[in-house]
């Protein structure tokens, strides 16, 4: 438990370090969601139909761009050896540094989304919805986004790869996401959409690290 | 204590060597002696388990390291050619960070005095990207006081970059070290007088 609490500790300290780079995604958040209005027009009920979409794509691209630095930093200056060294399964570090990130970057998406919620003027309620479904949905893109930055690792054009890679995946997450909002307009149940959600990042939580340790293993050889 | 048999290497499609083999006992020295691109990294990564043979067995008392990984890595220090440093960190974080992460926590005390012994007592709160090519070796060098009851140390070139006094306290540290039971395997290009007996494994005569 030392390793996992020494390397989130390290990982957050380093995120807030170079929080420059965190404000950047954030603002790509928030930049990548006020585009749209001004392509397709400020009518409100459009906006109102689109903007749980458009929220739930620009997480994911906003997600995307911190992805590559997750592993790359540690590998070039052979942190990740010594990691690899650690009598402690690797496993329990791989979790501590996919942690670190979703609340270096995910959490921060989560927070901010309340406010383009009212830019797209949801009501509360959807609003609401919005946030829980990225609150549960937000993890599945960071655990799956490390498996492919610790494939990638070391490639060229890792970064480009990294988006091939991973975006198809998110797609289902993106449907539960955006469709959960979509579904409290329509009245309907919630439950269904959000269950999905927290099933999937249950099952991304147990599988993902497994996945991703091997990888980083592989890269190291 | 640390038995390897028949070892070869493979990057690529390039045979680097084969046949490799040795055995070292507690107190020994030995170093990895070899011209530039011949395999000793190659060997160390491999010695280490961070890479695993194409052929060839490593045995630590008695086991295969990939079947004991855990015991092994926790009686191992192994210090590669990149000095594992993250910039923004003061050199006292990345200390204290390797070593927890290497299962072994120490106080912030210890670091600091680790790192006095190294030369480094003014540069304890500095960033290491404001620090000099052998500051940052040296950094890496102080787990090697924080490492003292880890039987064997696995260094690659862990003289490149330091200066002559530098060089003379590292010496010091590794005979201190095999003096004390433990044993060192280290590559190196520059002849370095040890007190201890050294053995030399030169790894282009196991080129194919």
């Amino acid at each position: 438990m030392n390793t996992f609490f020494s390397v989130l500790h390290r990982d957050i300290l380093l995120a807030w370090r170079a929080r420059a780079d965190l404000l950047v995604a954030l603002s790509f958040f928030v930049i990548v969601a006020s585009l749209f209005p001004f392509g397709i027009g400020s009518e409100a009920e459009q906006l109102r139909t689109i903007g749980p979409g458009v929220v739930w794509v620009a997480a994911l691209l906003a997600s995307l761009l911190a992805l590559p630095r997750l592993f790359a930093q540690d590998f070039d200056n052979g942190v990740l050896e010594q990691l690899l060294l650690s009598p402690e399964p690797s496993v329990i570090w791989v979790s501590a540094k996919i942690l670190a990130h979703w609340l270096t970057t995910g959490l921060p998406l989560v927070l901010i989304a309340p406010l383009l919620g009212l830019m797209y003027r949801l009501e509360p309620g959807a609003t609401q919805v919005l946030v829980a479904s990225l609150m549960l949905g937000t993890p599945i893109l960071s655990l799956l986004g490390a498996i492919g930055a610790a494939l990638t690792l070391g490639l060229r054009g890792a970064s480009s790869l990294l988006a091939l890679l991973v975006l198809p995946l998110c797609v289902p997450v993106l449907v539960f996401g955006a469709g959960a909002v979509d579904a409290w307009a329509g009245g309907m149940s919630i439950t269904p959409h959000l269950s999905l959600l927290g099933g999937a990042s249950l099952a991304a939580l147990a599988l993902a690290p497994f996945a991703c340790a091997a990888a980083l293993r592989l890269a190291c050889e | 204590m640390f038995d390897v048999d028949q070892l070869a290497c493979q990057r690529g499609d390039r045979l680097l060597f084969r046949r490799l083999g040795f055995s070292l006992k507690p107190g020994e020295l030995l170093r990895i002696a070899g011209a530039n691109g011949m395999g000793k990294t190659s060997l160390l990564r491999l010695l280490a388990g961070l890479s695993p043979p194409a052929v060839g067995t490593l045995c630590w008392h008695g086991t295969s390291i990939h079947v004991q990984r855990e015991a092994f890595h926790a009686a191992l220090l192994y210090l590669g050619h990149a000095p594992a440093l993250n910039e923004l960190l003061t050199p006292v974080e990345n200390l204290r960070f390797a070593c927890t992460a290497a299962g072994t926590p120490v106080s912030h005390a210890d670091c600091v005095a680790a790192l006095s012994q190294i030369g480094l007592q003014h540069q304890t709160t500095l960033p290491c990207k404001v620090l000099s090519q052998g500051q940052r070796r040296r950094v890496g060098l102080a787990r090697l006081f924080l490492a003292a009851d880890r039987p064997l140390w696995i260094l690659d070139e862990p003289f490149t970059a330091l200066d002559a006094d530098a060089v003379a306290g590292l010496t010091a540290t590794l005979d201190a070290h095999c003096a004390a039971g433990g044993s060192v395997i280290f590559s190196s290009h520059q002849d370095v007088s040890f007190r201890t007996p050294l053995r030399i494994l030169d790894v282009e005569t196991f080129a194919p």
